[in-house]
């Protein structure tokens, strides 16, 4: 009976902390489609929404309602079940990896328990998220196939031919971070870079291996469909791609789904190489608040990084061109692979030098 | 033989792309600079329905027909204004001033009926320097836009400065 009781809190104690989880990520991708709209108008001496609300920030509510009030269209040559389950799937896959991220330490409370803000720590965490990453391309291609039109087939293979290109470079780049790490867990690979200097080095993850990170970064964008590798969608160009035929919600749930995975993708980037919910002169900030708002305060520390990256997303999409075709596969294949295994290399021989 | 237009022309640089290019990151790094100077920029838009921009002193725009200091009409249908009008936007029929109309109409003579076709015209003001009663005038206002063409005819009414 005891044991049960305390399964019951812990399964609540996951309930509650997931929803909140989910619920941040919906709200942070809501404003992150208003906050695009502004980044943009703010680089091409625009205003951007200025009239639903105060600086325009009811726009997302109102892009919503706009949304829901259209009309719902089934293709009736589209196989019905598929077309209704790829932008599911964009969607569920796009929330399902924040389930291992370590939003900060165990708040600990005077009675003596403590409460994760990990919804799972698995140890291969890692590879999970990579799993997940993976199925991301399933919502496109099954919802350009179902579509049954050629276009969007064409696209959807376009957009599986790069994730699987750059998915290559961005496992390979991460080979060489848990060759260093020795983990797979990311928590332990949050708690290794803890605080910001060491005493020789720097602690996080980017001084250590900055060309990780770069390839990371770049196979991120590819990974996201987003400038300058957003050839999936060409929405100035071409017709949206895989989503030509989606109409009303279906529509909403792909579009809403590429920035929770943006804001995900952000999240694991910072966790990953910048320290996670870690920051400069955090031991003597531990020493002098309790410890559930410590937590809170390593929270938002993730949160304001996160949100750098994804600024950092939207700069990149309205400053540079979309690449070719052949041009984003000669980066994958005849750049950033081998750039991948030589940082591989160098890291195992500098691993080794350091361990003799 | 070969000339050019104008010296704005600028030559493709053809040239292989050398390993700085082929990194791509200075460029992208050069392009964000532009950008991201752009933020503290002043805007080129302005809030439009509150705040408008102010027109030149020289503009011209919709016509009014003017009245003299006692609200009588000014003009006499004499049609130099449709004369001048190299568009041919402006119609008129004149009318005899009856007894008893004093009060309305200046002199003998009045326009019954008068007709710019805003669609037509093209803001000139040559039938404003044509008047050589003072009554056709074009002001600081453009037409707004409307749902058919018809609309676009502005008749008297329409063209008259309200009674002061």
């Amino acid at each position: 009976m005891f044991l049960l009781a305390i399964t019951i809190s812990f399964i609540i104690q996951k309930i509650i902390l997931a929803a909140i989880i989910i619920g941040g990520s919906l709200g942070i991708a809501l404003y992150a489609t208003w906050a695009e709209r502004k980044v943009s108008a703010v680089m091409q001496d625009r205003r951007g929404p200025t009239r639903a609300g105060p600086f325009g920030l009811l726009q997302p509510l109102a892009d919503g309602v706009k949304m829901f009030m259209k009309e719902e269209i089934i293709p009736i040559f589209s196989n019905k079940f598929l077309f209704i389950l790829g932008p599911s799937l964009a969607m569920v896959v796009a929330l399902m990896s924040s389930a291992v991220i370590p939003w900060g330490p165990d708040m600990k409370f005077a009675d003596g328990t403590s409460f994760s803000l990990q919804v799972a720590d698995i140890n291969i965490g890692m590879l999970y998220v990579f799993g997940v990453v993976s199925l991301g391309v399933y919502g496109v291609m099954l919802g350009a196939w179902a579509s049954n039109n050629k276009f969007s087939l064409l696209s959807g293979l376009r957009a599986a031919a790069q994730a699987i290109s750059y998915e290559l470079a961005l496992g390979l780049s991460m080979i060489s971070l848990v060759m260093m790490t020795g983990s797979l867990s990311l928590n332990d690979i949050v708690s290794q870079q803890h605080g910001f200097w060491d005493g020789n080095w720097f602690s996080w993850n980017v001084f250590k291996q900055p060309l990780a990170f770069l390839i990371f970064l770049v196979c991120s964008f590819a990974e996201l469909n987003r400038a300058p590798f957003d050839l999936a969608e060409c929405e100035s160009e071409l017709i949206g791609g895989y989503h030509t035929e989606y109409s009303s919600l279906k529509l909403g749930f792909y579009l809403f789904a590429e920035y929770i995975s943006m804001f995900i993708t952000s999240v694991i980037i910072s966790t990953l190489f910048f320290g996670g919910y870690n920051f400069p002169g955090m031991d003597a900030v531990a020493a002098m608040v309790p410890s559930p708002l410590f937590s809170i305060i390593c929270a938002l520390v993730l949160l304001t990084k996160a949100i750098g990256f994804i600024l950092f997303f939207m700069f990149i999409r309205w400053t540079i061109p979309r690449f070719r075709y052949d041009q984003l596969m000669n980066l994958g294949w005849k750049s950033l692979i081998p750039l991948a295994l030589i940082n591989m290399l160098i890291t195992g021989a500098v691993i080794l030098y350091l361990n003799k | 033989m070969s000339f050019t237009i104008s010296d704005k022309s600028k030559l493709v640089d053809r040239r292989p792309m050398t390993f700085k290019d082929k990194i791509y990151l200075p460029a992208i790094l050069g392009g964000l600079k532009v950008t991201l100077g752009h933020i503290l920029k002043k805007k080129a838009t302005i809030n439009y329905p509150e705040v408008q921009r102010e027109f030149s002193s020289t503009f011209r725009g919709l016509h009014i027909l003017n009245k003299d200091e006692e609200n009588r009409e000014r003009c006499t249908a004499c049609g130099l204004c449709a004369l001048s009008c190299p568009a041919e936007a402006i119609t008129m029929e004149s009318a005899e001033r009856k007894p008893g109309e004093e009060h309305l109409y200046r002199e003998e003579k009045y326009a019954a009926k008068y007709e710019i076709n805003m669609l037509r015209c093209i803001f000139c003001g040559l039938c404003e320097e044509a008047c050589p009663k003072d009554a056709i005038y074009l002001t600081q206002t453009f037409a707004p836009a409307n749902y058919d063409r018809k609309g676009f005819i502005y008749k008297k009414e329409d063209l008259l400065i309200p009674n002061k």
